[in-house]
């Protein structure tokens, strides 16, 4: 990465925080935020992309309103955390990965959320759901707009 | 106003609220606690006393360890020990408020234990109980019984004495006491904390940083979160004392976003420092300037690698660099830095306030104090603990976790997450201190304790670890990227039957390639848990490879599904549930299914009846049953040719 970007404390520039800001505003971080972002900073469109590209919870692909983030670590995969991604997949339409085509959801698979002690865990968005079975999926999938 | 007296007043407010004629209640209300309900406890209990005209102090406390038993809800009446009711439903609220707080009936059926001073009858002591006993809370002192989000409640428990004493001190003394102490980092590798303090106290410069590490991303570790959400000032105020001793002037906090509740609560926790004068410039009239910022990760798991995180700290892409130099000479902005793990600090505040001898009267030899450890798995009792180190694995596993669920039997506690092993029963009586645990291949780690039993297939355990390294690998260096990816296709290969003889013995020698080439540490230990399952389990990779079998009945391609001739009663029911309709039969038909269309969901043997009993997984051997549907009458088994 470019010298100017790695800028001491009093001109920090908080590359990663300010991807995080166009993320939570638009959904995404498009080209041309990263653009913009890379001109404002004074650092290659590259070096921008490289840090949006290296973090999960960045995206350069417009995501769904809601995010839905099933973990896949092995405690939850011991209390059958595979069920539980099967019946968000039944329940929604799509696989890890995916979008849904009215923008609703979003489907993600991520590492231990530190909630094992009540697994199966997921978060959707920032909110924690634990001790999940198939028969709640439909329930808590409802709750989001 | 002074210290003395912001303390002063704290503790005439803890004694008004402990000492007070209003009843109290707790509600643990960490991210466990919530998931579990105890918001709706909580409003339940609200409109309980609101319906009663009954006046109450409610405090929302972190978590007290037992998360398989929350939502919990502790009482204190005026005069009565404190009763800690578990599993506690907004159903069950009005009883205990009219029952206990109205009519003084203790509700023993519901009650897990009392807390403290005095006892009731038929209600057992918590701390007497087996799973409470051999534990000692030093990290955790306070979870569970303070208000998170107040200061005055840390300060009223002697919170922050532990840094006006060591302001009363020069920083050497301080650097001295806690290498006395024997405090050993409490992220993993162990390194001696007061050594750490020490070279980058003696590393030129002037502007220094700390930085506390909060990233937890062991899969099965939440003790960190815990900690910071039930008690987020004896972090803060070991890192006060670290930034005193070392001369640092700016620190950090980086914490995963995953944890918002936390993040939350750090907020807070700043906040009223900054306005006791406890942060910024010229802390406590001493002389301390020292400011303090909240960095969040983004989703990346090698950032709790020290390096990394402060690569990521800078806003880069979190990947390591190698060291020497170490961050205690060149680390954040290339300015000497020192990074510690949540507990660590916590320990270090512990310290501070009660003196090493006492530190170190807990522990064994090597290994002072204790160590927090999330369990987690096939476990009766999940949650949060913290013990001795020194104390046995059977003893965390049986005593103090009650053993393995449905009467199954106990195969291995995985320590260390991707970086650690699996240990079988043969290694149970080892006593849990970093050597130990290193000699028998796996390591301390950051204290997730994943339990597993007889149904768990251990090579599919190895596999899935190899699977999360590899996707975690930053891809900087070629021996962890292309090394992982190369041992988890071989993994995969047994799992799916299509192992060689000679896949073993190319297990353990890419593992050393792998250990001895990566740059990090995320590299140098991804091997550990196929080392430690080959070194412990070499019988069940043999089974795989040679005979085609799994013996826990694990791995999808090794096994099948038959349905018993003598036993099927032709009901019909898995043929309905089937998702790829590869049962066929009838009614009165014995049911049979057919193998090429079987994609091995086990929805059949989960809803066959179990007074039928008619379904049977199997691996490695072929049951004799019809081809073709027959009728039920005429099943005699041994009459059907062999699939
Ligand atoms: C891949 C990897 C991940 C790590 N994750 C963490 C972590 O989440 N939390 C942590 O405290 N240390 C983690 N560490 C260890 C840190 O590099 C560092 O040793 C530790 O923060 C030092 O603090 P301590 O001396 O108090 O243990 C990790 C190390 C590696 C190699
Ligand atoms: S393993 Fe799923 S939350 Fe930790």
């Amino acid at each position: 990465m470019s010298q100017q970007a790695i800028s001491n404390r009093h001109g920090e520039q908080d590359l990663i925080g300010r991807l995080k800001e166009a993320q939570a505003k638009f959904g995404h971080v498009s080209e041309e935020v990263m653009a913009e972002l890379a001109r404002s900073l004074d650092i290659p469109i590259n070096d921008v992309y490289g840090v949006a590209s290296f973090y999960s919870f960045l995206s350069t692909q417009p995501l769904g309103r809601n995010i839905i983030r099933i973990c896949q670590s092995l405690p939850c995969y011991l209390k059958y955390g595979q069920t539980i991604m099967e019946s968000v997949a039944q329940e929604i339409g799509i696989i890890p990965g995916e979008t849904t085509a009215d923008g609703k959801f979003s489907f993600q698979l991520t590492n231990c959320i530190g909630l094992c002690d009540r697994a199966p865990a997921m978060m959707i968005n920032y909110d924690s759901h634990v001790d999940l079975t198939p028969k709640k999926i439909a329930q808590i999938l409802g709750t989001y707009k | 106003m002074t210290f003395a007296e912001i303390q002063s007043r704290a503790k005439a407010e803890w004694a008004a609220l402990e000492h007070g004629d209003k009843p109290r209640i707790l509600i643990g209300s960490a991210t466990c606690g919530r998931a579990a309900g105890a918001k709706a406890v909580l409003e339940a209990t609200n409109a309980a006393l609101a319906q009663h005209n009954l006046e109450a102090n409610i405090t929302e406390v972190g978590c007290i360890g037992p998360c398989y038993a929350e939502p919990l809800m502790d009482i204190i009446k005026p005069g009565r020990p404190r009763i800690c009711y578990s599993q506690v439903t907004p159903e069950i609220v009005p009883w205990l408020i009219e029952d206990y707080i109205i009519n003084d009936n203790p509700h023993s059926d519901l009650a897990l234990g009392t807390i403290g001073d005095g006892s009731l009858d038929g209600i057992p002591r918590l701390f007497d109980l087996p799973m409470l006993k051999p534990q000692v809370r030093i990290a955790l002192r306070n979870c569970g019984t303070i208000d998170p989000e107040e200061i005055n409640q840390y300060i009223a428990r002697d919170g922050y004495r532990g840094l006006v004493r060591a302001l009363s001190m020069t920083p050497e003394e301080v650097i001295e006491e806690i290498k006395k102490s024997g405090l050993r980092g409490r992220g993993g590798a162990g390194f001696p904390t007061g050594m750490k303090w020490e070279f980058c106290r003696k590393s030129p410069g002037t502007v220094k940083y700390i930085i506390c590490n909060a990233d937890e991303g062991d899969p099965g570790a939440f003790m960190d979160r815990s900690l910071l959400e039930g008690d987020p000032h004896a972090v803060l105020e070991g890192m006060l004392i670290s930034a005193y001793a070392i001369g640092a002037t700016e620190g950090y906090i980086y914490i995963r976003a995953e944890y918002p509740l936390a993040i939350d609560r750090l907020k807070i926790a700043l906040r009223q420092m900054t306005e006791y004068e406890l942060l910024g410039d010229n802390i406590l009239g001493s002389g301390l300037n020292f400011h303090l910022k909240i960095k969040e990760g983004a989703g990346a798991f090698v950032c709790g690698e020290e390096t990394a995180l402060m690569a990521s700290i800078e806003g880069k892409r979190g990947m390591p660099r190698s060291r020497p130099p170490f961050p205690a000479q060149s680390g954040l902005w290339g300015k000497p830095t020192n990074i510690n793990n949540v507990e660590t600090w916590a320990n270090v505040s512990a310290i501070m306030l009660r003196g090493t001898a006492w530190y170190a009267s807990y522990g064994s030899d090597k290994n002072k104090g204790t160590k927090t450890f999330a369990l987690a798995g096939k476990i009766n009792r999940t949650g949060l603990i913290e013990v001795p180190l020194g104390i046995s694995l059977k003893e965390i596993v049986y005593d103090i976790g009650d053993g393995i669920p449905d009467g199954k039997r106990f195969k291995a506690v995985q320590t260390g997450g991707p970086s650690g092993g699996c240990l079988p029963a043969s290694q149970l009586e080892r006593p849990v201190d970093y050597e130990s645990l290193t000699e028998a291949g796996s390591i301390m780690g950051s204290g997730g304790m994943v339990v597993i039993d007889e149904d768990t297939c251990i090579v599919d355990v190895a596999r899935y670890f190899l699977a999360f390294t590899q996707s975690e690998s930053c891809g900087k260096c070629v021996p962890c990227r292309l090394g992982t990816k190369q041992m988890l296709n071989i993994l995969e290969n047994i799992c799916q039957g299509k192992g060689k003889v000679e896949d073993i013995d190319l297990l353990l020698k890419v593992s050393q390639q792998i250990k001895a080439g990566s740059l990090c540490a995320l590299g140098g230990t991804a091997p550990n848990p196929v080392l430690t399952t080959i070194r412990y389990f070499q019988d069940e990779y043999e089974a795989h490879i040679k005979e085609k079998r799994c013996p826990a009945l694990v791995c999808p391609e090794l096994i099948s599904y038959y349905i018993l001739a003598d036993k099927c009663q032709g009901c019909g029911i898995c043929l309905r549930a089937c998702p790829t309709e590869a049962i066929t039969g009838g009614k009165r038909m014995v049911h049979v299914i057919d193998q090429s269309k079987c994609n091995k969901c086990s929805t059949c043997l989960n809803v066959c009846p179990d007074r039928f009993g008619a379904v049977v997984k199997v691996s490695g051997e072929e049951i004799k049953v019809p081809k073709k549907p027959v009728p039920i009458t005429v099943s005699k088994p041994d009459t059907y040719t062999q699939r």
